[in-house]
């Protein structure tokens, strides 16, 4: 009788990397809706532009690698890259800018490292930091909420839309849908206090629901991928709260020059980047221990950034940031294994 | 109830239990052939005690445990033994051991074979070994011998026993089926094992999906005396882990490298409990087990009480195997369990179960992806390692890392690969890593080993050149001297030599001399026990050993005093005296110096000290030789005068002195020669046996020597008469020839070995000129030659 001898164990759970991804994709689901519900279109074209262009150059890399394209492709990852990199920018962004975004993503960061698995950084924040520090004018022109365009339903048009994307319109349709983000203004406060400021300011006023319910809306699917235990919740909430007591901290001493703690956790990128971002394994500490100081360092960063920084919000440098710490942080943050009394540290040790 | 507490990670998968419990324990058929592997256990083969031809009874005791961790096997029936050779054994590696093959006659006739009916009233060791010769080894997993872990009571104070019931593994239903129908088995066995190891609390283990088993077991345990607690676990795998379900039941983890009766805690598992119960209570060997036989792709899954040696395909022909579904054989849990790839393997003790799975159930694994760090491998893992990590490690071959991550913390559960979304098979990579660090370890120590004998053996030899040297130097430093004196000497021979002639007489001068020597000896025995009584330890052996040799020493001093013509004067019993106490003072140092190799080989504390003596005793060994030297001539001046004709050798006249003399010259030369040879092979010696014969070997020749010397000193005493009316001091000019001589030798010698240019050239020079000292010497000597 010819059996084969192969090494145990012989079952394995039903689950595969594809699978894991599928989930994350479904998860961005709710966040990507009121994206598009408050930004319009543009949000929704940059995914499929994005997710296109990043199949291709992950294939056309792969190929170069003579690696199996079709193999690589299913396991999703370029996917996940693809979609989170499409709505951390500018929903109104030109073809280039996401071109260019999806170029380092996948083909620098990515496969140049050696394909999944192997990319010491988020490659969608590498692109993203990278679209920052080249097109800072671009990168920081957001869309304006549908919540300070006066009544009802007023976005721009599909049309419009992928004319903006794709083309040029005139600087003034241009103007009247974009602006700048909560974050931005809240920065560039010339010497107003925060009340001030809030009070003179319309994104402020009627922009920033919309940015709290988009943030509820990835919050939401955080939650979901929590629940499928896709992650663990050591990295995403020892970020929030970071970043929660660290601005209460300051909001507390000196309300008029900090900003509110609340306002740190509702804008900017600070829900997409604990649940998505900040728990992106391949590139986080690996061990429970080390993902909570990661996380909360990360926390620290972005408040910090975000405060005394040059750049508006601060996410992807924190996450960059961190992401080269993260080997140094699995180094010492190794789990008490069953039967020592103690934890090793470093990468050799007395131990035995 | 006691409470449960839980260890990290752990999985749930399909349990797939209850397909094989729906019917009860059936009999498995009894083959034609059994196939009776000689290890069935951890530890040493057994060893056969039946030959080819001879028939066998049930029972019977077949082959016998060969050390300390070791299993007896017996005939699981009746019948003849046809063969004993290697067949392919149910083990990991897919290896074949030796086995007897045993053909059944289908009688099946037992051994005589009688229970121990109050196994209370005798010796506990008697029981244990009643145990171990029913050839028990634990069932549940690895198999160790049972006997082994009963005799933990000796040496060990054991709290806690604990039964482990757990059995995590899906699809295994062997233990849950015994439990279920021979719970009173289990509890008897129980009762016995705690009988030896008297333990102050028994636990058993039992996942809560096993409710008829516990239902059975708290019945039976109500007619027990014994305080036992069954104590229910969730189920999750791996509970049934040895460390796992101590973890669980008492909170407490074994330590990293210990064995679980380090904290006072022993396990069994149910199946070894109730074979401990048969061979107690009715005397039968463990001869059979029961097996759970089950997959898809056999019709009628089930547990059959097997016979060991029993092939596996008379089991799946028993549960009626649908051969065309069989996809993969494996023997033991879906989890930990081997494949199999031929169905004639035998069932051993240790065979709990046998899977035959077909496609559906058991696919063959998908191309593993890039690992993702997901981590979910880490929050399966029940020793709370990080496979990942150890993955990244094992496949780098960054082994030390690996082990620092307690790589052989490693139980190679197999959750970790069950839960990998990649389908990676991270336990391959573990014992990949595991068996290469092993490989490298066993190789390092034999490199270790090997560089340091070099290494010691390198400063050895060292050591010794750096002493020939040293003793090189003194020497030349001293021939040097003599030189000058010899010079000093020949400004003014004639005095000198009229001195010579008329100091013979003056004993007194002889006398203080021997004392001082004597004196000086003295204090040198004295520095040398002090230096010796420094080191505490390992000397007193040597110094009994050194004052053995001087005695024998003296006594050959003594005997060859008492063999030579007796002194014709006092002052040759002054000048005897002097030149005893010159050989003893050689002898001493001699000794001290091997004492002093000994010690630096065996690396004692003190060394300096010694080494120290042994310099001061050479300083003292020379002055005494100078003072008997010194003496020597004078006194043989004297003795010339009174007994011309002396030689104890050859009564020759003293008309042919120089004939004579040469020969004698030749004789002392070949037994020095002799002697230094002798010398050095004792120097060269490493045992302590062929050091003393050798040791004998030198004094022997020592003694010859010295009698060669006397003879030549009393024939050479004529002509340095002569020589002194001549007004040369011819002993002195022999002395001085024979020293330059030396000298050139062992700059040769050295030239030989140096290495360095610069060196060479430096001992070349000096080679040089030793060489013309030589030559002029000898021209002088061959004057009067
Ligand atoms: S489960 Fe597999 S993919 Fe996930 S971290 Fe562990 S080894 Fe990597
Ligand atoms: S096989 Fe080893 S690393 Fe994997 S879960 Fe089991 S103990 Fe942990």
């Amino acid at each position: 009788m010819a059996l084969i001898h192969l090494s145990s164990p012989h079952v394995s759970k039903a689950n595969s990397t594809a699978n894991v991804m599928r989930l994350v994709l479904l998860a961005t689901l709710p966040g990507i809706l009121a994206m598009t519900v408050f930004f319009g279109w543009g949000t929704l074209i940059q995914i499929v532009l994005a997710s296109v262009l990043a199949l291709a150059f992950e294939a056309a890399v792969l190929k170069l690698r003579k690696r199996p394209v079709g193999f690589f492709l299913s396991d999703g990852s370029a996917l996940v890259t693809a979609v989170l990199l499409a709505v951390a920018i500018p929903p109104f962004s030109a073809w280039w800018v996401t071109a260019t975004g999806i170029f380092f993503a996948i083909v620098i960061s990515k496969q140049l490292y050696g394909g999944l698995g192997n990319n010491p950084f988020n490659p969608a924040m590498v692109a993203y930091a990278l679209l920052l520090v080249s097109f800072p004018v671009e990168m920081t022109r957001w869309t304006a909420p549908i919540t300070q365009n006066g009544e009802g339903w007023h976005v721009a048009g599909f049309l419009d839309t992928l004319q903006v994307i794709f083309g040029s319109v005139e600087q003034q349709w241009y103007d009247s849908f974009t602006g700048a983000t909560p974050l931005d203004v809240l920065k560039h406060r010339a010497g107003l206090t925060t009340e001030e400021l809030w009070r003179q300011s319309d994104v402020l006023m009627n922009g920033v629901a919309a940015w709290y319910a988009i943030s509820a809306a990835w919050f939401m699917g955080g939650i979901f991928l929590l629940s499928r235990k896709i992650f663990t919740w050591h990295a995403p909430l020892s970020m929030l709260v970071a970043l929660f007591l660290m601005a209460s901290m300051f909001y507390g001493f000196d309300p008029d020059n900090y900003v509110s703690p609340i306002v740190h956790l509702g804008v900017g990128a600070t829900m997409l980047g604990a649940f998505f971002i900040v728990t992106d394994p391949v590139s986080s500490a690996t061990s429970n221990r080390g993902k909570i100081i990661y996380g909360a360092l990360i926390g620290v960063m972005i408040y910090i950034i975000r405060t005394w920084g040059n750049y508006p919000d601060a996410v992807a440098f924190s996450v960059l940031l961190m992401n080269l710490c993260a080997p140094f942080i699995d180094q010492y943050t190794q789990p008490r294994t069953y039967g020592h009394k103690k934890a090793n540290r470093g990468t050799k040790g007395k131990n035995q | 109830m006691s409470q449960v507490f839980s260890f990290h990670g752990g999985i749930h998968p399909p349990e797939n239990k209850k397909q094989s419990t729906r019917a009860p324990i059936g009999k498995a058929p009894l083959p034609k052939q059994l196939v009776l592997p000689m290890q069935q256990h951890i530890g040493g083969p057994a060893d056969p005690l039946v030959k080819v031809g001879d028939s066998v009874l049930k029972g019977q005791l077949i082959a016998e445990p060969i050390g300390r961790i070791s299993a007896a096997v017996h005939a699981p029936t009746s019948g003849k033994v046809v063969d004993i050779a290697h067949y392919p054994i149910p083990h990991a590696s897919g290896l074949s051991g030796e086995c007897v093959v045993i053909e059944t006659d289908g009688e099946d006739r037992w051994i005589e074979h009688e229970g121990i009916a109050d196994y209370k009233a005798i010796e506990r060791a008697q029981l244990t070994e009643h145990i171990r010769a029913s050839g028990i080894s634990g069932m549940g997993g690895a198999g160790f011998p049972t006997d082994v872990k009963l005799h933990l009571g000796d040496n060990h104070i054991v709290n806690t026993l604990i039964i482990n019931a757990a059995e995590c593994e899906p699809y295994i239903t062997a233990d849950d089926m015994l439990m279920r129908e021979r719970p009173h088995e289990i509890i008897g066995g129980i009762e016995i094992i705690a009988h030896l190891l008297r333990p102050s609390h028994i636990l058993i283990g039992i996942e809560d999906n096993k409710t008829n088993a516990i239902h059975a077991l708290e019945a039976a345990v109500k007619h027990c005396d014994l305080n036992i607690d069954i104590i229910v676990v969730p189920t999750k795998y791996p509970s049934g882990g040895e460390r796992q379900l101590i973890k669980l039941l008492t909170d407490i983890e074994v330590p990293a490298g210990k064995i679980p009766a380090d904290i006072g805690i022993v396990c069994q598992n149910v199946g070894t409990t109730s074979a401990v119960y048969r061979a107690v209570h009715k005397g039968e060997p463990l001869i059979s087990r029961i097996v759970t036989v089950t997959g898809d792709a056999v019709r009628h899954p089930k547990n059959l009480e097997v016979l060991l040696g029993t092939p596996f395909s008379s089991l799946l022909e028993a549960c009626d195997l649908r051969p065309e579904a069989l996809s993969r054989l494996v023997m033991g849990g879906p989890m930990m369990g081997v494949t199999v790839d031929n169905d004639r393997i035998p069932v051993i003790k240790t065979t709990n179960c046998l899977i035959a799975a077909t496609k559906q159930e058991m696919p063959p694994a998908p191309p593993a992806q890039a690992c993702i760090r997901c981590g979910m491998c880490e929050q399966a893992c029940p020793a709370d390692l990080l496979p990942q990590q150890l993955y990244w490690f094992s496949k780098g071959r960054e082994f030390d890392k690996a082990k620092h991550h307690n790589l052989f913390d490693c139980i190679e559960c197999g959750a970790c690969a069950y839960v990998c979304p990649s389908n990676i098979p991270l336990v391959q990579y573990y014992r990949f890593a595991k068996s290469e660090i092993r490989t490298e370890e066993r190789e390092q120590q034999k490199a270790d080993h090997a560089r340091e004998r070099f290494e010691a053996r390198q400063a050895r030899l060292d050591r010794e050149a750096a002493e020939k040297e040293a003793k090189r130097k003194a020497r030349a430093a001293e021939a040097a001297k003599a030189q000058e004196a010899r010079k000093a000497a020949a400004a003014k021979p004639k005095e000198e030599a009229a001195a010579t002639a008329t100091a013979a007489p003056d004993i007194k001068q002889l006398k203080t001399a021997a004392a001082v020597a004597r004196t000086k000896l003295k204090k040198a025995q004295k520095a040398f026990d002090e230096a010796a009584a420094g080191n505490s330890e390992g000397l007193a052996e040597l110094e009994q050993a050194l004052n053995e040799a001087r005695l024998k020493a003296e006594e050959a001093e003594k005997a060859l005093s008492a063999g030579s013509p007796a002194p014709a004067e006092g002052g040759d019993a002054e000048l005897k005296q002097l030149k005893v106490a010159a050989a003893v003072a050689r002898t001493k140092l001699k000794k001290a110096q091997d004492a002093l190799k000994n010690a630096e080989d065996k690396g004692l504390e003190g060394i300096d000290k010694l080494r120290a003596t042994v310099e001061a005793l050479e300083q003292k060994a020379d002055e005494a030789q100078k003072a008997f030297d010194a003496a020597q001539p004078a006194d043989a001046a004297a003795k010339q005068e009174s007994a011309p004709k002396e030689t104890p050798a050859k009564a020759e006249p003293a008309a042919e002195p120089a004939l004579d003399a040469k020969a004698l010259k030749q004789q002392v030369s070949i037994m020095r020669t002799k002697l230094k040879k002798a010398e050095t092979a004792l120097e060269a010696a490493e045992s302590d046996e062929e050091r003393s014969s050798l040791q004998a070997d030198v004094d022997d020749l020592k003694k010859r020597f010295d009698e060669a010397t006397e003879a030549f000193n009393k024939v050479e005493k004529a002509k340095m008469d002569a020589a002194a009316q001549a007004g040369i001091d011819l002993k002195q000019l022999r002395i001085d020839a024979a020293m330059a001589k030396a000298a050139i030798t062992k700059g040769e010698r050295a030239l030989k070995k140096a290495e360095a240019d610069d060196e060479r050239a430096q001992i070349e020079q000096e080679l040089v000129a030793a060489q013309a000292k030589s030559d002029e010497l000898h021209k002088t000597l061959s004057q009067y030659d």
